[in-house]
């Protein structure tokens, strides 16, 4: 404190303050107005339009889309379908139609009226392969539209059991023909609008967005006036957003600043999402043997990997389906056992003196600690009898190599299935033919081709659940943990978590 | 008339090598694995679905095919379009250039600065436990790289003590009247010192992390420059003129001692606007470095192209330019 100030001292206040001044700093440092959010989010929106292009199948950035437009069916939470803006949807008795029946009274951001046309539109666009959608294969499975007042009706043009999933999951989304017939393409990514609880008012490229509340909004006006969500990528700098009180919400910060930052004066949650870690295996050498792929799994002690790398933020799986998904199986257990797999080797003739040898890919700071996890395990292998070399590549690679069914014979990766199907999980994971598959068995892609068109919803899901069983008992894949996605905000917000682990402005309101 | 042919030549090697850059660049991206097409694959999607990807974004073609296309429409003005933002490249390049000029022209200002303060200082104060100071801020400034000075200044100016935002260019509750990118510039300009004020307090952080190894290297060539400069017979005569110590470094010796500096800051100046990839992704600042890293990560051929041929055409000119203000600058060739 200063007691005598002296003319020296008076003078570099003086020039401390006009500097300050200056620099244009506010009194209250970075305090946030009440009826504003902002949000550090750890993703960049690289464009507006969610039908097309990567970004449409990119699940990280569809909270961004949620904000703005709605799908023609919502997800609660706990991924349960809901009423979006079609508020009935079903099959014919041969399924060979479906019917839509579409919510009155909503309106696009423009003011203007939303109507069935609109939804025909939208799902006419979609299946058109010149528009870039990347889910055109789907969409284009029905046709022939016909509207007649708010009903809707179209043929099938191919049967797809997880149509109406897809509706609430990626690309499907209502657009306004009216106006993106006006302003077109360009006009669209300029000025989006929707009909969604949030309208854009200003987006600044690599940057930030800035979103208002639809007063209109039919499914009622949103807790904030106005959202901003900046674009955070770096893990270290959205601590720092929250920590010095620029931001009210962040996510995917690590586990260790979670814990610390919910201890102090924060508040969080962390809940598991559709997301899980695995490890491929490919039908090479020396994956062709069924003792080396199940002692693979079974000397991976998952729960430790929790424990000890994701501070105990994790769930062990031993299918591709998490307890939230339609075809979770809790009777398919592949537990740790050490011994056993020890066992398994032996019967093959390998030991820890003479171990059997090949690569496992992954990827280094993509997902969380997953180069240490990867460590780990190759760790807990050579105890059994296991010899893995590890290559690391880039997210890009692996995507690349997985197409052209040439990865390594075990190689990590994590998978999304936010409508929570076992076709969008073990489905396109494990059948062969699938761009996505490295597992070409014909004995398991006999087992999962009659499922793609089966009418009966409980069939398939049993079916499912046997393809899971026959996948665990062989050894074809190592699934993993299911990640617990880790949100902190500032006290006096309440956040709701989705299970699809998109942050959604909409679940956020004010205690 | 050597300058002119100085220039001229230096002219042609530019562009030879910029057509070098683009034939590489062209071809490294599509070298290295992971293709645009396997990224963006849906789950259910196809081996159809790939090649109709892949002939919808060009991809089907072969290397040479792609480069005669596009290196066609590159001399018409035309770098292509983004795959993840489809836009224009050249819109999307040209547009976050500026934010990336104004970030490194700020960090060279206070690179050159703090640079020359320290060297002047060291060089006043010589031989005493200041000079030891200096050199030790020195070691300190070359041997820290510049995102650990991103980082410390985010957790002192950022969070310990919160006097400036960690992340993006201005505040996104500014309404920003400008007509170009050129925000700092243009927010000068139009007299909005409001604006101009919160560019500069999200400027300050990135900045400083780029301007601090720069400003050591400028330190410690001045000072060793401005100490064998003091000790020339013309600086002796000042001194018995009567002149302070601080005058006879600042008037007589500091204009001799700053041709090789200046040629150094030249080069350097290429290597602060490279980090600005780095630091621009750390502070989330909206420029050219941190589209780079999205382009990369996202395997956005066009925009990778575009990014490294922006890049490179930046880097000659500033050799260009360093090349000719130090001929102009040296009697020995201004006189040839």
């Amino acid at each position: 404190m200063i007691t005598h100030p002296n003319r020296r001292t008076l003078l570099k206040l003086a020039g401390a303050s006009a500097a300050l001044a200056g620099f244009n700093l506010p009194l209250s440092a970075f305090a946030q107005e009440a009826n504003e959010l902002v949000i550090a989010y750890n993703v960049n929106l690289p464009s507006w339009d969610p039908t097309v292009g990567p970004s449409a199948v990119n699940p990280t950035i569809q909270g961004f889309y949620q904000s703005v437009f709605d799908m023609f069916i919502h997800q609660d939470p706990d991924l349960s379908f809901k009423p979006g803006l079609i508020t009935e949807w079903g099959w014919n008795d041969d399924n060979s139609k479906i019917f839509m029946v579409v919510r009155d009274g909503v309106k696009w951001h423009d003011g203007s009226d939303f109507s069935a046309e609109d939804v025909v539109w939208s799902l006419e666009r979609a299946g058109k392969a010149e528009t870039g959608n990347p889910i055109q294969f789907t969409w284009s499975k029905i046709g022939n539209f016909t509207i007649d007042g708010n009903r809707i009706e179209a043929d099938v043009l191919e049967f797809d059991p997880t149509i109406f999933k897809w509706m609430s999951f990626l690309t499907g989304y209502v657009l306004p023909k009216a106006y993106y017939e006006e302003v077109g393409a360009d006009g669209f990514e300029a000025k989006p609008i929707g009909t969604g609880p949030y309208m854009v008012e200003s987006y600044e490229r690599n940057a930030f967005v800035r979103l208002k509340a639809n007063p209109d909004y039919w499914n009622g006006a949103p807790a904030f006036e106005a959202v901003t969500i900046k674009f955070v990528t770096d893990a270290a700098s959205r601590v720092a957003e929250i920590e010095s009180g620029n931001s009210d919400v962040t996510l995917e910060i690590p586990y260790e600043e979670y814990d610390r930052l919910t201890g102090g004066e924060f508040e969080g949650v962390a809940e598991p999402i559709s997301d899980i870690a695995m490890i491929f295996l490919n039908d090479v050498e020396p994956m062709l043997d069924k003792n080396v792929r199940l002692a693979a799994h079974m000397a991976i002690d998952k729960q430790l990997l929790i424990d000890r790398l994701l501070s105990g933020y994790g769930v062990p799986i031993s299918t591709l389906q998490t307890p939230e998904y339609i075809a979770y199986d809790s009777s398919i257990e592949v537990a740790y056992d050490e011994e056993g797999a020890k066992a398994l080797l032996a019967e093959s003739g390998f030991s820890p003196e003479n171990p059997v040898r090949f690569k496992i890919q992954t990827t280094r700071g993509f997902k969380p600690k997953d180069y240490e996890m990867i460590q780990a395990i190759v760790g807990m292998w050579r105890r059994v009898g296991i010899e893995a070399e590890i290559e690391v590549y880039e997210i890009a690679q692996h995507f690349e190599l997985r197409a052209a069914d040439q990865l390594a014979p075990a190689a990590f990766y994590n998978w999304g299935n936010a409508v929570g199907d076992p076709t969008t999980s073990t489905g396109f994971a494990m059948f062969g033919p699938s761009p996505h598959s490295v597992w070409d068995g014909q004995d398991l892609m006999d087992r999962i081709i009659p499922l793609w068109g089966e009418a009966d919803e409980e069939a398939r899901i049993q079916g499912w659940k046997d393809v899971d069983r026959f996948i665990a008992e062989e050894g074809l894949v190592i699934p993993l943990i299911q990640y617990v996605q880790p949100i902190v905000y500032r006290p006096g917000l309440t956040v709701t978590a989705h299970a699809s682990g998109a942050l959604l402005p909409q679940l956020i309101g004010q205690a | 008339m050597p300058i002119l042919r100085v220039v001229l030549s230096r002219f042609l090697t530019t562009l030879i090598t910029l057509i070098g850059v683009a034939i590489i660049v062209f071809v490294v991206v599509r070298v290295v694995p992971g293709n645009p097409i396997a990224m963006m694959l849906p789950p259910g999607a196809s081996t159809a679905d790939i090649e109709r990807l892949s002939a919808l974004y060009g991809l089907d073609k072969s290397i040479f095919e792609q480069f005669t296309i596009w290196f066609g429409n590159v001399l018409q003005g035309d770098f292509g379009t983004s795959i993840s933002t489809r836009q224009p490249v050249l819109d999307l390049v040209l547009g976050r250039l500026p934010a990336t000029l104004e970030l490194s022209l700020m960090a060279l200002i206070i690179a050159v600065i703090l640079g020359m303060g320290a060297a002047i200082i060291g060089t006043r104060y010589r031989g005493r436990r200041t000079e030891t100071g200096v050199d030790l801020a020195n070691g300190i400034g070359l041997s820290v790289p510049d995102f650990l000075w991103g980082l410390l200044l985010i957790i002192l100016l950022g969070v310990v003590w919160p006097l400036f935002p960690i992340s993006g260019r201005v505040s996104p509750r500014l309404d920003l009247p400008f007509s170009t990118q050129f925000y700092l510039i243009e927010s000068i300009f139009r007299l909005r010192f409001d604006l101009t004020g919160n560019l500069l307090r999200h400027m300050f952080m990135p900045a400083l992390a780029l301007a601090l190894p720069l400003a050591a290297i400028i330190a410690q060539l001045l000072k060793q420059s401005l100490k064998e400069t003091v000790n020339l017979d013309y600086a002796v005569l000042a001194r018995t003129k009567g002149y302070s110590e601080t005058r006879v470094i600042l008037s007589e010796a500091l204009p001799n001692a700053l041709l090789p500096t200046l040629t150094l800051i030249g080069v350097q100046f290429t290597f602060l606007i490279g980090g600005t990839v780095i630091i621009e992704r750390l502070f989330s600042y909206e420029g050219l470095g941190n589209m780079a890293v999205d382009a990369v990560i996202n395997r956005d051929l066009p925009l990778i192209q575009g990014i490294v041929i922006l890049f490179a055409l930046i880097f000659t000119a500033i050799n260009l330019l360093v090349d000719m203000t130090y001929a102009f600058l040296n009697p020995r060739l201004r006189h040839a």
